[in-house]
């Protein structure tokens, strides 16, 4: 649990300090950069085994989880707005006007542990809330309400099926995989964008 | 007790002098970043943030006092860099001064190369003594005179006027690097140098600026699998033909030019296997070399770490030879470190003149020398306190833990803002110079 909870906390750090140095004189440091995005995958790893063992500790039958992980990669577009309805984590630095594909994961994947909950709702929002993530990734409301976009649909399928598809890959020797997994590896794939940025 | 001084091992360091403002509010244009001694010791270069270079100048030796050394004092002073814009990437460049590296000395005046993260500038430092009198055109201020009043010529003469220092930018190197610069090093051939930044290192001659050419280039194709950059950059200081380049991963490679134009390909590369047992979030970030310096010999290369300062044997690549522990009582501090970025301090470590001792800054404006000779190490501390002339330096101790002794510091009571990252060491005598945060202290062995 310890482990754990550090690991997350070096997370947020990491990013906090990744977004920071966006902002510093001068430019992004390749050097920095890269030493953060390390230990921010080092803390990844450590935190995605840590949940691997808890799940498996609580004793999960492997069918319904693989399902729920299904549910949350289609809607982890919609985590992230459950997410905003979830008290924050105290720990967190992020806020909601970060605009950073990276804060929006790790938000994704804090609330990753606690979607379970929510994948009921999630199933029935899928279907109403199809708009499409990119123009409103950052969008801390509800887009319940929000028009369905007919001509976002495919590239919103695709999306989700090229995500699915990594994660398939990712999952590769990993059994029961833990859902916060899937954030987290999105989350290591965005800290590589961070760098394939330069 | 105060050894390691090279030489022997009752070196004991004094307090010399303090150049710069006395203000605790520090201003962030004064701020050191780089000190280097040219290759007689007579020239003290130091670069801040704000640009600017200082140059100081040994007084010679008073003759009433010949077992004191000459002061140090303000030679020149210029703006080396100016902030610029990069349009096409909306970023501004920052005009701190990165490294500074003299030229051996050809003629009467100076160069020196300095660098930002962008720009390289070969300068020329010259004096001026004399100046020509009596023109026939001219009147003493400068003005024209009315040439019908001329009834007689006269052949003008060199008088005698003050000292004049004169700071001239005679190159200037730019848009070699995508990347952030981060060392130069001239060659021992005088003619090139290289510039080297995060991912690559290029070769200049020294009179060319529009043409560089890249011998280095560790750029993946996909950045997404970047996995190290360079971090620091030397020539060897007898062969030409031969430099090493440090790595994020804690790697060393020494490359040949002559065996190929690009040197992608290392000839040897230096790497100690990591100790397993010491394996945390942060190894890597520790493992990082923030300087590496070539001995005078050129038989041996130092490299500096996070907590460690390591010799290596050219001859040998499996390991060092000798490695010295900074403040080894950090390691368990690491995760604070991180986050308040201490971590990512880049300290620069330096040889004596005659290889027999290494020196390397720590924290609370304490630096560490090693004297490899006599296997002694000493903890000294640069401190307005401790600034009365001729006073010899007490050495310091960190308490790592368990009962505090009198005058021992604990490690929690470290200032992490007071960091001496920027050392260099006199080329033939025991003088030191140590910059604090905007503070640059010299010191010298007690004659």
């Amino acid at each position: 649990m310890d482990v754990s909870a550090e690991a997350k906390r070096i997370m947020a750090v990491s990013i906090s300090k990744l977004y920071a140095s966006r902002a510093q004189r001068g430019g992004m440091r390749l050097h920095r950069s890269l030493l953060l995005s390390v230990v921010m995958r080092s803390a990844r790893d450590l935190y995605h085994s840590a949940c691997l063992a808890k799940e498996r500790a609580a004793h999960l039958v492997p069918v319904t989880l693989e399902e729920d992980a299904m549910d949350t990669t289609a809607s982890r577009e919609q985590v992230e707005v459950e997410v905003s309805q979830v008290e924050p984590e105290p720990e967190s630095p992020l806020t909601p006007t970060i605009q950073e594909p990276m804060s929006s994961d790790y938000e994704a994947a804090q609330g990753a542990c606690k979607t379970r909950t929510f994948s009921g709702k999630e199933t029935v929002e899928d279907k109403e809330n199809r708009s499409p993530v990119s123009p409103d990734r950052h969008s801390r409301k509800r887009r319940g309400k929000a028009s369905v976009a007919p001509d976002f649909l495919p590239s919103k399928r695709a999306r989700l099926s090229l995500e699915l598809g990594e994660e398939r890959v990712l999952r590769t020797g990993r059994r029961n995989c833990c859902r916060a997994g899937d954030a987290f590896t999105t989350l290591s794939l965005n800290s590589n964008r961070a760098i394939a940025a330069f | 007790m105060a050894g390691a001084g090279g030489g022997g091992n009752d070196v004991q360091w004094c307090f010399s002098q303090v150049k710069g403002a006395i203000d605790d509010d520090v201003a962030e244009a004064d701020i050191i970043s780089t000190v280097e001694f040219n290759h007689s010791g007579e020239l003290l270069a130091t670069g801040d943030k704000g640009g600017r270079v200082v140059i100081f100048q040994q007084e010679l030796e008073s003759k009433n006092q010949p077992q004191c050394r000459g002061e140090y004092n303000v030679y020149s002073t210029f703006q080396s860099h100016e902030p610029e814009f990069d349009y096409l990437k909306s970023l501004e460049i920052e005009e701190k001064i990165n490294k500074i590296r003299w030229l051996p000395q050809k003629n009467a005046a100076q160069f020196l190369l300095s660098t930002n993260d962008k720009t390289i500038k070969l300068w020329k430092i010259s004096e001026r003594d004399k100046r020509p009198e009596g023109y026939n055109l001219k009147e003493e201020d400068g003005r024209y005179r009315d040439p019908t009043t001329v009834t007689t010529l006269r052949v003008p003469v060199f008088q005698p006027m003050d000292l004049m220092v004169e700071a001239s930018p005679r190159r200037v190197f730019a848009n070699a690097h995508t990347y952030h610069i981060n060392s130069i090093s001239v060659n021992s051939d005088c003619e090139t140098y290289l510039s080297a930044d995060d991912l690559r290192i290029n070769l200049w001659n020294l009179e060319i600026t529009d043409r560089s050419f890249n011998i280095v280039d560790i750029k993946p194709a996909n950045m997404e699998e970047l996995t190290e950059v360079i971090t620091a950059a030397e020539f060897h200081p007898n062969q030409c033909n031969t430099f090493v380049y440090s790595s994020s991963k804690g790697t060393i490679r020494l490359c040949d030019m002559r065996a190929s134009a690009l040197c992608d390909q290392h000839s040897k590369l230096f790497e100690e296997p990591e100790d397993p047992s010491n394996r945390s979030f942060f190894s890597e970030i520790i493992s990082s070399i923030s300087d590496v310096k070539f001995s005078h010999s050129g038989r041996y290369m130092m490299t500096r770490d996070y907590l460690s300062v390591k010799i290596w044997d050219l001859n040998m690549e499996s390991r060092p030879v000798e490695t010295y522990q900074v403040h080894e009582y950090l390691r368990s501090k690491l995760c604070s470190l991180y986050e308040n970025d201490c971590i990512f301090d880049k300290f620069e470590c330096c040889w004596n003149g005659n290889d027999s001792v290494v020196m390397t800054g720590s924290y609370n404006n304490f630096f560490r020398m090693f004297d490899r000779g006599y296997r002694q190490d000493v903890t000294l501390e640069a401190s307005r306190e401790s600034s009365k002339p001729r006073s010899v330096l007490k050495p310091r101790k960190v308490c790592t833990g368990g009962k505090r002794k009198k005058d021992e510091i604990s490690v929690d009571s470290l200032d992490f803002n007071k960091k001496i990252l920027h050392t260099a060491w006199h080329p033939q005598d025991n003088i030191i110079a140590v910059a604090t945060t905007n503070n640059l202290y010299i010191f010298q062995d007690k004659l």
